[in-house]
């Protein structure tokens, strides 16, 4: 009936059964929560998408959707490798966690240097003296000519950049905040504490992953494929 | 029936002086660490209780200052940037720091594992993690209060807020950020511990309405939070990097502001005032001895107050210029809303119906909440109703109507409930007569402080106004007045609740025999709350039975 | 001194009436129901005091005949509150068509009123008794409110937008007018008077003072100034659409739209020009954005309104500009 406690059942749960339901339902609130933080940024999106559409459509133009493609089959990869590791969990094979999750985190950081990149060729041209060509962070030296705008389409076309840099970074962070948990969850995949009978960290943190994953399947086509016939 | 009944059931003189127990979750450990690092729910929510208390009186701080400065037309007590700095501070300071978290993060953390036969809450460090969250925020926070300051007021309107003001907009946004998730974790904390941790037998319908009070309210924190989150992060956003969501002059639209900071901060209204009915519910059961009356009813209406409102949120800005259809959809559905808080207060004074009632100091604070809260909610009904919300919108009638809900409801709420559980939390009882004055003169000095607002805002004196005409200087005398009782009336609890800690007598398990599995364990309770878990083969608030034994350790 | 003591501004608009019955309803019924709980509350208390630590009362659950009626009634009450107020707030926000336009901007911190006739007002307005007035809103910076407690009347002046109020006073007097947003330090200081005046006195108000010019003259002026004449002209070298008898009417768009040619869409057009396009034109309009005050942007709509008729049965919008102006 009760688990002994030590090793994986908490002191304050009866058995396995009850912990393993806390942490999904915890996981799944977690979850609906980021949907509703993420969500409020997609309303300012679709509203201003709305009323700017031209502006926005010649900004996602200008980013490369073959980059953007690349990063989602990148990502949509490394959604693979984790749910590997979580089956590798059910059936306690212990190396392939690991190594399963090494690859997600090799994935998500292939993501993240291609993110680099465009980030780089954005940002780079707003610093030092010169006319900032190519500069695309919004403020005194956006260069609407880059996108063939002006007056207030390149005013609208800078609120389409500060989407564009506040939801792919806020998901990068989320991301980037994944990969110490994934290499915690690694750590101690490789000290054995995960069972068939008690593998739901590695569930979870799966859960968290590929939640950031479909953020990003609709981030793509929100951003880079407007107007894209 | 125990020893510790039979006490309580002769006068107090005559009883054989009570000891503590032995052993017990305050004296289970000592020292700095083994609070700091505790993952006892009764420690963090006593750790809660001083955080909120400090703020609590740091925001009334300023609004002494406010109601001294209101005292004279010409505002000299302080210039006008001071006084916008002051209203600002002491809003964002009472309603982050104190109207939110207090009743959850205080009583809800000490009391859900014990109202569910439970050990704990289900993830005691994320409930840790939820208090430290806390602190950064507020440490955050008041760095950009007291470091120059903030004047936006706690509504961060834009263009003012991102373009305008040179005061620390981006600090205290993030200050607030974080604090939000204090919020976030402690409402998923609660919701999966009533989900998964109810003692065997403990059905949805035989939990205590503290608890569906606590539910409702988590639902409304784990989906509204982050909305508030990403809108201020947005503010401080375009402050730092100059985007231009919210400000005209860069192709934004500062309504569209409004509407994604009230989606979360009408629900927020609602944080602060469920857990509030959830305390008066057992009051007034435990105070007339006697199971409430629709209980179904109080259970299901605090579900339905959580979902209608996040439907209602524009009813904050009839004035912007909104389509006349829009608005009246609102309206309709904020008349909805308060329906079912209707419900409850006739259902609170059903239950006094040929009960037995004491007037002891938790069930005065029930009355006074009752009385408050049914002035302040009608008022509401007043800003619902489009044609008068015209005229009275970003006046003092808003301001009572709001004090009247958050203080005369909530503090009220708050202070009753904290005196009814203070024998469970500290295993002392506070002194009666001192705790019933004092809530009459809350009663007193609250009502003095804000009926005189109800006047002043239909004359048309606007609220956020640092001097105002002469005409309306007796009324502000008045309100004044009132505010320097009430602050005496929150100091004498202070006093002598702290004087209990030490010198108070020592109280049963039971002291005012009342049903509920807190109440089966000793005052104060051991670390594991209970020695075995409880099994429920009983109803709730079951009266009309003969008294459970508390089982000691 | 006023004697006795005030509950209520001054009625001094047709809608004050109208907002304070509502009020007094709101009150009446807060009065029964707090007072009316308060009493059982009270009675309750007394009547069923503890006398006894051993009396048991006995159970009562509930009863699903009194939800229900103290769930319909308050139902009921509410919807008698949301069918008038909505009433008075329909009311509200339909200015009557023969209304004076006076356009007033808010500034930190202060109030710049025009009057179609071309007096300008700072934190102060005359009107006359008796005539229905339109207040044409905005705002040069942060959100402000504008609020006369005595008309019962307020609206958001909120900058990139126009919202429109109205009033039609009916009491000559003086009175106040506070913002009701607010809007950094001298908040409580963006206050002013509105000044009710007889008819007559109120002819004499405005032939008072220097000449003034219309705002529509003004705007006149300008259209030349700023070289719109340009290009919006009448022959048939015009690169630019024709403006005469356009306002108030539906435009087709280069996108297929059609948009309403009111002051907003005008001052869009001015602003943003390429934002929407009337169909055959080329988007070749420079922006002035940046370059024109909202004073000046509503004084060139009210020129270019002022070359459409008014809708029948109206008031002209504002004198008529002289002969010799650009159509």
């Amino acid at each position: 009936m009760s688990e002994a406690h030590g090793g994986p059942l908490a002191h304050h749960f009866h058995d396995l059964d009850q912990q393993r339901e806390a942490a999904s339902l915890g996981m799944w609130i977690f979850i609906a929560q980021e949907i509703l933080f993420f969500g409020g940024l997609f309303g300012v999106y679709t509203i201003y998408r709305n009323l700017y559409y031209e502006a926005f459509a010649a900004g996602s133009h200008h980013l490369s959707w073959k980059l953007g493609c690349y990063n989602t089959l990148v990502l949509i990869g490394s959604s693979f490798t984790m749910a590997m590791a979580v089956y590798s969990a059910a059936v306690g094979r212990k190396r392939a966690i690991v190594g399963y999750i090494l690859a997600t985190i090799l994935l998500g950081a292939v993501f993240l240097g291609v993110k680099y990149v465009e980030y780089h060729e954005k940002i780079a041209p707003c610093f030092g003296d010169g006319p900032h060509t190519g500069c695309l962070v919004p403020g005194a030296r956006f260069d609407a000519g880059a996108l063939q705008l002006d007056g207030a389409r390149a005013r609208e076309a800078q609120i389409y950049f500060s989407l564009y840099f506040a939801m792919t970074g806020l998901h990068a962070l989320h991301m980037i905040i994944g990969v110490p948990i994934l290499l915690w969850v690694a750590k101690n995949a490789a000290a054995g504490l995960y069972t068939p009978a008690w593998h739901t960290p590695v569930e979870l943190v799966g859960l968290y992953w590929h939640f950031v994953d479909i953020v990003w399947i609709f981030l793509f086509p929100l951003l880079y494929l407007i107007g894209h016939h | 029936m125990n020893s510790g009944e039979q006490d309580a059931r002769k006068t107090m003189s005559s009883q054989a002086p009570l000891t503590l127990p032995k052993r017990h979750y305050l004296n289970a450990d000592y020292g700095v660490r083994s609070w700091l690092l505790t993952t006892d729910h009764k420690r963090i929510a006593v750790l809660y209780l001083v955080s909120v208390t400090a703020m609590f009186f740091l925001g009334g701080a300023y609004a002494v200052i406010i109601r001294l400065n209101l005292l004279e037309p010409t505002g000299s007590l302080v210039t006008a940037e001071t006084y916008n700095k002051l209203f600002t501070a002491h809003g964002v300071l009472m309603v982050f720091f104190f109207m939110i978290p207090a009743i959850p993060a205080v009583l809800g953390n000490f009391l859900l594992p014990l109202m569910l036969g439970a050990r704990d809450l289900a993830f005691p460090r994320i409930n840790l993690l939820s208090w430290y969250v806390y602190v950064v925020g507020a440490a955050f926070t008041m760095y950009a209060v007291v470091a120059g300051g903030l004047d936006t007021g706690w509504t961060f309107y834009t263009p003012y807020s991102t373009a305008f003001s040179n005061t620390n907009v981006i600090a205290a946004g993030v200050g607030i950020f974080i604090t939000g998730f204090s919020s976030i974790l402690t409402g998923l904390n609660f919701i999966v511990t009533i989900h998964t941790m109810r003692a065997p037998g403990l059905t949805w319908f035989r939990l205590p309405l503290f608890v569906w009070a606590h539910y409702a309210t988590s639902l409304i924190q784990i989906l509204g939070t982050p909305v508030v989150a990403i809108t201020i992060l947005l503010v401080a956003m375009e402050r730092a990097f100059h985007f231009g969501f919210f400000d005209p002059a860069r192709g934004g639209d500062p309504i569209l502001f409004q509407h994604l900071f009230w989606f979360y901060s009408h629900p927020a209204v609602y944080i602060m005032i469920l857990p509030a009915m959830g305390v008066i519910s057992e009051l007034v059961t435990c105070f007339s001895r006697k199971k409430v009356f629709g209980y179904g009813f109080i259970a299901i209406s605090s579900l339905a107050i959580a979902g209608l409102s996040f439907m209602v949120w524009a009813h904050h800005m009839f004035v912007t210029g909104l389509s006349v259809y829009a608005a009246m959809i609102f309206s309709a559905l904020s008349f909805l809303v308060a329906i079912p808080s209707a419900i409850k207060v006739f259902n609170w004074v059903a239950t006094l119906y040929r009960g037995s009632i004491s007037w002891q100091t938790p069930m005065l604070y029930a009355f006074g909440f009752i009385g408050l809260f049914t002035i302040g909610g009608l008022t509401g009904l007043f800003l619902a109703t489009l044609g008068l919300d015209v005229h009275v919108t970003d006046t003092y009638f808003i301001v009572a109507h709001f004090h009247y809900i958050m203080v005369g409801g909530t503090i009220m709420g708050y202070l009753g409930g904290l005196h009814y559980w203070w024998p469970k939390i500290t295993g002392r009882l506070y002194p009666e007569w001192w705790a019933r004055v004092s809530a009459v003169v809350v009663f007193i000095g609250f009502n003095l402080t804000f009926f005189p607002q109800f006047i002043l805002g239909y004359l048309g004196m606007p609220r956020r106004y640092h001097v105002y005409p002469p005409e309306f200087q007796v009324l502000n005398v008045m309100s004044s007045a009132g505010a320097s009782i009430l602050g005496v009336g929150y100091l004498i609890p202070m006093v002598y609740l702290a004087w209990s800690m030490r010198y108070g007598k020592v109280a049963p398990s039971n002291p005012f025999q009342s049903t509920g599995l807190e109440w089966r364990t000793t005052s104060p309770p051991p670390t594991e709350n209970f020695a075995e878990t409880p099994i429920i083969d009983e109803e709730v608030y079951d009266y009309a039975s003969p008294p459970k034994e508390a089982r000691s350790v | 001194m006023p004697t006795g003591f005030p509950l209520f501004p001054e009625q001094a608009s047709t809608l004050a009436s109208e907002v304070d019955g509502l009020y007094l309803y709101l009150v009446a019924v807060t009065f029964v129901f707090s007072v009316g709980i308060a009493a059982v509350l009270v009675y309750f208390a007394i009547r069923y005091r503890r006398r006894s630590e051993s009396y048991r009362p006995e159970e009562i659950h509930g009863s699903l005949l009194l939800e229900v009626v103290w769930s319909v009634i308050p139902l009921g009450l509410c919807v008698v509150m949301f069918v008038w107020g909505a009433q008075v707030f329909f009311h509200m926000n339909r200015p009557p068509d023969d209304a004076m336009t006076v356009t007033v901007v808010g500034k930190r911190w202060m109030w710049k009123v025009q009057h179609p006739t071309g007096q300008r007002e700072i934190n102060e307005l005359h009107v006359p008794v008796g005539k229905p007035v339109k207040i044409m809103l905005t705002s040069e910076d942060v959100i402000h409110s504008f609020f006369i407690p005595a008309f019962r009347m307020k609206k958001d002046a909120i900058p990139g937008r126009y919202n429109v109020v109205w009033f039609e006073p009916t009491k000559a007097g003086t009175y106040h007018l506070f913002c009701a947003e607010y809007c950094g330090t001298e908040h409580s200081k963006m206050i002013g008077r509105v000044v009710v005046l007889e008819p007559d006195a109120y002819q004499m108000w405005l032939a008072g003072g220097p000449v003034p010019v219309s705002p529509a003259a003004a705007g006149e002026r300008l259209f030349t100034e700023r070289n719109c004449a340009t290009c919006h002209r009448a022959d048939s070298g015009a690169r630019g659409p024709v403006l005469g008898g356009i306002f108030g009417k539906r435009i087709a768009l280069q996108n297929g739209e059609t948009v309403m040619a009111d002051e907003a869409y005008i001052r869009e057009s001015i602003l943003s020009p390429a934002a929407r396009i009337v169909a055959g034109y080329q988007p070749i309009m420079p922006p002035y954005q940046g370059q024109l005050t909202e004073e000046q942007l509503l004084q060139l709509i009210a020129y270019i309104q002022s070359l459409s008729p008014p809708p029948a049965g109206t008031a002209p919008a504002s004198p008529t500009p002289s002969p010799g102006a650009a159509q």
